[in-house]
């Protein structure tokens, strides 16, 4: 299958699962300031990479895919959990890019600009997990 | 505080809407594990509290990231696997997300 962008998937999110992510990604970026504060950098560091969205968005991919499915007339359980497993694998994936992330951003923060060194840092993130994800489509 | 909630809530919505137009599923995916609340945190971090402060919770991160590698590969494998309800697996799996984080950094980060 090609890589491609469905635009139309935009059109199946409602207006409150849209709020329903701005809540969850406002309250953990909030949370892990308050975390920090309280137990330093060290502990509040670690909850950078907490899956504080990713039990939502696996639950509106469910229902996204489930609802696609009976539109046809099918049940659709098995094929939207099978949805969940592929979108779990993919973050399997991008949680190595995260930590290639956090070495770029805890090596070169100090010496470099705060902005090229958080670009750089997104990117590497990106490059990797893509890699990874290429690797093991063309090399399953 | 405000400020902080507004920052993270279109951070993480910038990188939820890319994830839910990108097929195939698995590639998409790769956006559960983006660094969307760390861009967010790191960005105000570093105003408010210096790079070395940020860069201190740019080590911890890694810890993070590798108990995020072990929530992912078991929600994957239990959905595959047992087919449960989604927020089932993933909720429930937050402890184990939790443990492995404070397990890395008793071993590695104390």
């Amino acid at each position: 299958m090609l890589v491609k962008f469905e635009l139309s998937s935009l059109k199946r999110t409602r207006w409150y699962e849209v709020f329903v992510r701005f809540l969850f990604g406002g309250l953990a970026t909030v949370a892990t300031g308050m975390i920090a504060k309280c137990y330093g950098p060290v502990i509040g560091g670690l909850f950078l990479a907490f899956p504080a969205l990713f039990p939502a968005s696996a639950t509106l991919v469910e229902k996204h895919e489930k609802e696609k499915r009976q539109r046809t007339g099918l049940n659709g359980i098995r094929r939207a959990r099978n949805a969940v497993a592929l979108e779990a694998r993919g973050a399997t994936m991008g949680s190595i890019g995260l930590a290639a992330f956090a070495i770029v951003v805890w090596q070169f923060l100090s010496g470099g600009n705060v902005w090229v060194v958080l670009a750089t840092a997104t990117l590497a993130w990106l490059a990797i997990s893509v890699l990874i994800w290429l690797m093991r489509r063309f090399n399953p | 505080m405000l400020f902080r909630f507004l920052v993270g809530g279109f951070v993480v919505s910038v990188f939820s809407a890319l994830a839910d137009v990108l097929r195939p599923r698995s590639l998409a995916g790769l956006f559960g594990a983006a660094p969307s609340v760390a861009l967010a945190t790191l960005g105000l971090t570093i105003a408010g509290n210096g790079v070395v402060y940020a860069s201190l919770e740019a080590r911890s991160m890694i810890g993070g990231a590798v108990a995020l590698f072990v929530y992912t590969y078991l929600a994957t494998w239990m959905m595959f696997r047992y087919k449960p309800s989604a927020l089932l697996v993933t909720a429930g799996l937050l402890a184990v997300w939790l443990s492995s984080a404070f397990a890395v950094w008793s071993l590695v980060l104390k």
